[in-house]
């Protein structure tokens, strides 16, 4: 039985003086999303067809590579953030949710990295 | 991990049923929940057949009633009877609310009450506030200065600003919003929940105070603070029609601008 006060308990260690940063950034990502999102389906729907040569000939423009890139990497970012309150929510032992926090992490960047090299492995390939 | 399961110690056996008397015109089912530390039984439900035309309106009248009349063991807390003392707060269909505001008719079928929902029991339709009061006294809810009052009136302040905390300030600390959230169920040890940022920010948005800054330190918090995802059930349970995640969502706003 712990003899510390009730609000000796709520008060802890103090305020951790962070969080307003993943706040903010979950919600300039969603916006991002909005506009990257919108102009990925319009240009897709905008395609003469959607066979692998019109996409790859598509991707080849650096204008459609880098915002396709932008797309991945925003995606993951903003995936990592909410997975992260997801995992803080629900996971309360210590040593468990640094682990989960980890293998999220791991696997998002890496999600990341290959998606983002995806698009450059078409973007620089032989025009089809 | 967050239990989604009940422990062992807290699932809920059939429990006993008083009949109404014979002659009883008008009889409702009220459900409620009894749980006796000392008896070392897990809860039960028990139910009471009580006549609706000796019964006053609401569901504290008929709690009084059953305790009055037909089970004098029957424990719960209240004091004003009129929506103002927060004490008999409690879950009734399946709704946190007060038990003297919520009138016995606005429920359909039988009357089902419980505790606040997701906090320790200590009898029957008592719950254990202690943790949820000690994170109201976190915020320092009281008014902190540096400039000394003036010597011969009030610290002075507008219609207008004093109008921005008229209605915060109206909170009775019933428990029905923090209760009534899930984030605080699973972090209620690290969360401070929607009564408790309530009052934090209607001491934050103070014009009198002068702590403006330490307070939103001391909020700033990945689980104080934003463990808030404006599920807004807090809104929906208040009693007295306050808006704790309007509260909430303004804190998040000032901590945001204030870096820029």
């Amino acid at each position: 039985m712990s003899l510390r006060s009730p609000l000796s308990k709520v008060l802890g260690r103090g305020s951790a003086k962070n969080g307003v940063g993943h706040w903010w950034a979950q919600r300039v990502t969603a916006s991002a999303l909005i506009l990257l999102t919108a102009w990925f389906v319009i240009a897709l729907l905008s395609l003469p067809a959607l066979d692998y040569a019109s996409v790859a000939a598509w991707v080849h423009a650096p204008l459609s590579a880098v915002l396709l890139s932008l797309l991945v990497g925003t995606l993951v970012y903003h995936s990592q953030l909410g997975v992260q309150v997801v995992v803080e929510d629900y996971v309360a032992s210590k040593g468990i949710k640094v682990l989960t926090m980890l293998i999220v992490n791991f696997v998002h960047v890496l999600l990341g990295a290959l998606g983002v090299f995806a698009v450059l492995r078409v973007a620089f390939g032989a025009a089809v | 991990m967050a239990q989604f399961r009940l422990p062992e110690n807290s699932k809920i056996r059939p429990g006993k049923t008083y009949k109404a008397a014979a002659d009883a015109k008008d009889v409702r089912s009220f459900r409620i929940y009894r749980f006796d530390p000392e008896s070392g039984a897990t809860p039960s439900v028990d139910t009471y057949e009580v006549d609706m035309g000796k019964c006053g309106p609401m569901v504290l009248d008929a709690l009084i009633k059953i305790k009055n009349e037909i089970d004098p063991t029957l424990t719960f807390r209240r004091s004003c009877r009129e929506g103002i003392c927060g004490s008999c707060a409690m879950n009734i269909d399946g709704v946190n609310t007060l038990a003297c505001t919520r009138a016995s008719s606005e429920v359909k079928g039988d009357v089902k009450i419980y505790p606040l929902p997701h906090m320790p029991v200590i009898k029957d339709l008592v719950p254990d506030l202690t943790n949820f009061y000690a994170q109201y006294a976190s915020v320092k809810p009281w008014l902190q200065t540096r400039t000394p009052a003036p010597p011969d009136s009030e610290r002075l302040q507008s219609k207008e600003d004093q109008e921005k905390i008229d209605r915060p300030s109206a909170c009775i600390l019933c428990a029905c919003c923090s209760t009534s959230c899930p984030s605080y169920w699973w972090n209620s040890d690290r969360y401070l929940g929607p009564a408790a940022l309530l009052a934090a920010h209607r001491w934050i948005i103070d014009t009198r105070d002068e702590a403006t800054g330490e307070r939103l330190d001391a909020l700033e918090d990945p689980f104080r603070l934003y463990r808030c995802h404006t599920i807004m059930n807090c809104a929906e349970a208040c009693p007295k029609d306050l808006n704790p995640a309007k509260a909430i969502a303004d804190i998040k706003k000032m901590i945001a601008e204030r870096q820029h």
